[in-house]
């Protein structure tokens, strides 16, 4: 088995390095046929290797494989090694499977695309880098995947490139991820002068005996790694960058900016989760910014009206959710709501990009409506995710994976009634949000017409993933209404077991409260959004400027703006022909004067030089007189 | 003898091309081609049939010595080991290519130019190999003065001005050089009573407090100026972007080299008391260029000038790199020479390439290229993430280390410099949003994507960077037998006196 992790993802490599050099030159079934097939390949080999792993666990706990050495400087050395072990398995079977669904859906979405060659060899660079990320055995390569997904995020956002505010939208990803990834790559040198190691394994090892709890050192290192995650995870305050990043074409928003990419930064946490039990700070500093995310990105998505930039919010918003559980030490809950988001969030932006092609790409919710009877299987779909996002109590995986988070966020040793209760807000406010998105999209007066029914090869993907984002959360019960909890028991392989408070209320509690709170967001969703147009609190003057400063994300652009950017450009303009170059200029035109000053002395009249010649022999004998 | 070979070629090579020039641009283009291609293949054939094995005991692959001048201690000494076999073949990838790019774009007295160009090289090559200080002396100043000629004859609108400014600059850090270099030979002497210009020898040469560091300072200031360091880099930005695109790519890619390896090769080994005591002056230096290479980088419209500034911000890196005095450190150092050569000379074709075509160097006038030439589009997206530093391509290996190393010797500047990494990401994608992304301008006539020649031309420079990016573990080894070996004392960090 072991020999086979180099496979995963070498198909979508070699998809890659085909479609870029040949693309152009290939149609567009064969392009097709290479694009989606490679990553389906993945796919199955990925479940091949699941199955093993899971009837004869490797010993050790994972399957390794060492490719080659990549260098060896000094005490440093770095391989390019694979390793899957159960937390790398959860990741690696959704890259590939949700990949290869949204791959075999954007061969019919893309397929009118001039440059549908670039696209897929895109993707499947994308989901290679992915892949690598999660199956690194040391740092600096996944270090490699980390900035390769980065890239390949770029790419796609600006993949419409002729739109400069695609390009904008695409340099303000790699940009604000780059000040996170840079915090990483110190943390990287900060952990190597420590430990003398950047092997994932080692690392985790040794850390216990090296670091004292709490020390400087160790809580240094988890902050930049955690800054490193919040880059890429959209986390605040590096989360502007995420709601522009839906300028790219739907299926990317579904697989890169929602399903996986944006999760590297849970997996990051997870993954290093040894080191951050030695630093509570960290932890607690964790759930915080979680909680506080995953509120102002929830506000945020309410006020929206571009389709895709509410799921956007509700991306930012999910992720605070999984940092929050991150942060009081809820693991395998973390890794559990990763799994049934990237289903139904990625269902949820199928869904959507089948919505706006079928309206003329058309994104404002408020030009839609109606749509439930024209478009009766995207909707159920539709419907499926938007329940699992709202967390709908039992029929939705949403609710198994976000009660599991409310409950452990007051349960668990680090959790408190305060974070308990930002995320019971939150879960008041998706469910309002996503009330909002379904009432006013799929029900109403239709106000566009729809022009052609989608693919049948979309739709088939829409289902899978509607199934899944309604099964996914049966593997993993509540404790307290059944003992069947196949995920925590594999995820726990890897990651600790969360520490629980002394005494607790029951459980039971928590979960009539979080359904009541899900059932009012619904609630009152229904009352504001349902029946005429009318009388919509969007239109009350009173909340105008609320509206707005939601509507912008909380000003962190304008505020970042005034702050950075502006200064940045004044700096660079100011300086543009290098303040330097002045001295330097100022030296060679000192030298022309003063050669224009002595010039004068040589001007060929003979009187003049005798003057000269006396004046000196004058001074000479002056001063041999005076001393 | 492979060694005298490969400069005697091109040197003769220069010469015919001038005289058969007389007759047929044509031939003298073959010439110059024929003549670097043998100088490129003759070192790294010599290599792959002897194999020569890198031990403790020898770390010189080869050696070859005359007498030049004896009176005054004066030999033909050359020399090469690890470092500097790698930094030869450097040179002579480039100088194909080089060859390469002036195919079609020098159009008269094309004869001289490649002369010029060819001389230049053998300069370059010599003073990566020449073992005895007047004759590097000798080999600094034949690198310089075609290479002014390149500039003021084939250069652009305001050549006159950028040659005059890089033959200043240099000439200056060279007498530097030479008054340092004269200094050590008259102490040795004293000491010893070998009056002598060998390196070995002077090696050995006991520098006291003062004294050793005013000709440390020598070198390294003449040195520092091709680097360049930051506040001595006025003459790059000038001369880069008016050379003619063959100059730029040497430019860039070997002479700004020649200054890293005079700090590796000669600062470093011969006064390491001396080094180490200005240690931190050079990292904070090195860190300062990073930064503020990076800030007039972004600021550019002009292309090659902001290509130009860019390597102001990578060189820093080596500075940084070469006085924190550890093997991760300085093996990073020497990977960025590579790399940078090979990414930034890529650039600098590119812009040439875009000139060729456009007849402008204003990104503002550019845009949406990638939609005419979207093959050189692909590959110009490659180096330019090269530029910012992404794995998988080698920049990133350099720079990683470089940081990696200098962190437990300084981690305050350490973590400026990686600052630069975001200002790198701002600057490399601004290249590809105006010059490739956006609205195709209206021009009169499509330009045309890359011709079969140009195709060679990036496809060598493609192959490289990914391949230092993959498997850079035969330069570490090659490398390592340069620095850690009997006979190269590393300064100690931290000392200071």
């Amino acid at each position: 088995m072991n020999q086979l992790l180099a496979y995963i993802p070498a198909f979508p490599l070699i998809g890659f390095l085909i479609l870029s050099l040949f693309g152009r030159k290939l149609p567009k079934p064969v392009i097709a046929t290479i694009g989606a097939g490679t990553v389906c390949i993945a796919a199955i080999i990925t479940i091949v290797l699941g199955v093993s792993f899971l009837q004869t666990p490797p010993a050790g706990g994972a399957f390794h494989q060492l490719l080659w050495s990549w260098f060896k400087v000094g005490k440093l050395s770095i391989d390019i090694s694979l390793q899957v072990d159960a937390l790398t398995l959860v990741f690696i079977f959704i890259i590939t499977f949700v990949g290869a669904l949204i791959h075999i859906y954007s061969t019919f979405f893309m397929w009118h695309d001039g440059d549908y060659a670039r696209f897929f060899a895109s993707m499947n660079l994308f989901v290679c880098a992915m892949l690598l990320l999660v199956m690194a055995d040391n740092l600096v390569l996944l270090y490699l995947g980390w900035e390769g997904v980065g890239l390949c995020s770029y790419l796609l956002i600006g993949f419409w490139y002729e739109v400069p505010s695609n390009c904008r939208a695409a340099n303000k990803a790699f940009l604000i991820t780059r000040i996170g990834d840079t915090a990483l790559l110190i943390g990287l040198f900060l952990l190597f002068r420590e430990l003398g190691t950047l092997n994932i394994q080692g690392i985790l090892q040794q850390a216990p005996a090296h670091f004292t709890t709490g020390s400087a050192n160790i809580v240094l290192i988890t902050i930049l790694l955690m800054i490193g995650g919040m880059g890429k995870s959209a986390q605040m305050p590096l989360q502007t960058w995420l709601p522009d990043a839906m300028a790219g074409p739907s299926p990317v928003s579904a697989l890169i900016h929602a399903a996986t990419m944006v999760t590297a930064g849970v997996y990051l946490i997870a993954r290093m989760h040894g080191l951050f039990q030695l630093s509570p700070v960290t932890m607690t500093i964790v759930a915080i910014i979680g909680a506080c995310t995953l509120l102002v990105a929830g506000c945020s998505a309410l006020a929206q009206t571009d389709i895709k930039r509410i799921l956007a919010y509700s991306t930012i918003s999910q992720i605070g959710y999984m940092f929050l559980a991150l942060g009081v030490g809820a693991w395998s809950a973390a890794i559990f709501h990763f799994f049934t988001h990237a289903f139904f969030k990625a269902l949820l932006f199928l869904a959507a990009g089948v919505v706006i092609e079928a309206l003329h790409h058309e994104h404002n919710i408020f030009m839609m409506g109606g749509l439930r009877k024209r478009m009766p299987i995207v909707f159920v779909t539709f419907l499926a995710g938007a329940a699992a996002l709202s967390a709908l109590p039992l029929v939705s995986a949403g609710f198994f994976s976000k009660d599991a988070i409310l409950w452990y966020s007051w349960s668990a040793a680090n959790g408190n009634v305060f974070l308990w209760l930002m995320a019971l807000a939150g879960a008041f406010i998706t469910a309002l949000y996503s009330t909002r998105l379904m009432l006013v999209v799929f029900w109403g007066e239709p106000k566009t017409p729809v022009h052609e029914a989608p693919a049948q090869g979309m739709i088939i993907p829409l289902i899978v993933l509607a199934f899944f984002s309604v099964t996914a959360g049966f593997i993993e019960w509540p404790h307290n209404m059944m003992h069947l909890t196949l995920f925590s028991d594999h995820v726990q392989k890897v990651l600790p077991e969360t520490i629980m408070k002394a005494y607790l209320p029951s459980e039971w509690f928590f979960q009539a409260i979080a359904a009541l709170v899900t059932g009012a967001g619904i609630y009152l969703g229904y009352t504001m959004y349902y029946g005429k147009a009318g009388v919509r609190w969007q239109q009350s003057p009173g909340l105008a400027s609320t509206r707005e400063f939601l509507f912008s994300g909380w000003k962190f652009d304008q505020l970042y703006n005034f702050i950075f950017v502006k200064p940045f450009l004044f700096l660079t303009r100011i300086n543009k022909s290098d303040v330097i170059d002045r001295m330097y200029n100022g030296i060679a035109q000192g030298s022309l004067r003063l050669s224009n000053w002595f010039s004068v002395s040589q001007n060929g009249s003979l009187r003049l030089y005798i003057v000269g010649v006396l004046a000196g022999i004058l001074f000479i004998i002056t001063l041999q007189l005076l001393l | 003898m492979i060694l005298v070979l490969m400069i005697g070629i091109l040197l003769l090579g220069g010469i015919a091309c001038w005289l058969v020039a007389q007759r047929s641009a044509m031939a003298a283009r073959y010439v110059a081609l024929i003549a670097v291609i043998m100088a490129f293949v003759i070192p790294l054939g010599w290599f792959i049939q002897n194999k020569p094995a890198i031990t403790g005991a020898n770390k010189w692959l080869v050696q070859y010595q005359a007498n030049w001048i004896p009176a005054f201690g004066i030999s033909f000494h050359l020399a090469m080991d690890g470092l500097s076999f790698l930094l030869i073949q450097l040179t002579f990838l480039l100088g194909v290519l080089a060859v390469l790019c002036s195919w079609n774009e020098i159009r008269e007295r094309s004869g001289f130019y490649f002369f010029n160009l060819l001389w230049t090289l053998a300069g370059i090559a010599g003073v990566f190999v020449a073992m005895d200080l007047f004759l590097f002396y000798f080999f600094w100043e034949v690198m310089l003065v075609p290479m002014y000629f390149l500039i003021a004859i084939w250069g652009d609108f305001n050549r006159r001005y950028a040659a005059y400014k890089f033959f200043i600059f240099t000439q200056t850090g060279g007498l530097l050089m030479l008054l340092a270099i004269l200094a050590l030979y008259f102490i040795h002497g004293q000491q010893t009573g070998n009056y002598t210009f060998d390196y070995f020898a002077l090696l050995n040469t006991t520098l006291g407090g003062a004294t050793g560091r005013w000709i440390m300072l020598g070198f390294l200031i003449a040195f520092v100026i091709k680097l360049p360091m930051v506040p001595l880099h006025n003459w790059l930005p000038d001369a880069h972007s008016e050379a003619p695109t063959a100059g730029s790519l040497i430019l860039a890619g070997l002479l700004l080299k020649t200054g890293a390896y005079g700090i590796l090769r000669f600062v470093l080994p011969l006064f390491p008391q001396a080094s180490a005591a200005i240690a931190w002056w050079a990292m904070l230096l090195g860190v300062v260029g990073i930064v503020y290479g990076a800030l007039l980088a972004f600021a550019q419209t002009d292309l090659k000038r902001l290509i130009a500034y860019t390597s102001v911000s990578h060189m820093g890196f080596v500075l940084l790199g070469a006085f924190a005095f550890n093997e991760i450190a300085l093996q990073g150092v020497v990977m960025q020479l590579l790399t940078h050569g090979v990414s930034t000379g890529a650039l600098f074709v590119m812009a040439g390439m875009l000139k060729e075509r456009l007849h402008t160097r204003d990104i503002n006038q550019m845009g949406g290229l990638w939609t005419a030439m979207p093959q050189m589009g692909g590959l110009a997206l490659v180096f330019v993430m090269a530029s910012l530093g992404l794995p998988l391509l080698g920049n990133f290996i350099a720079e990683f280390l470089i940081l990696m190393g200098s962190f437990p010797v300084n981690p305050v500047l350490t973590v400026i410099a990686s600052v630069g990494l975001v200002l790198a990401a701002l600057y490399s994608l601004r290249i590809a949003q105006k010059v490739f992304m956006g609205q195709l301008q209206v021009v009169s006539e499509r330009p045309a994507d890359l011709s079969a020649r140009e195709w060679i031309i990036m496809a060598c420079l493609t192959a490289a960077i990914i391949c230092l990016g993959l498997y850079p573990q035969p330069v570490f080894d090659l490398v390592k037998g340069a620095f850690f070996v009997t006979g190269y004392q590393l300064p100690v960090a931290g000392v200071s006196n």
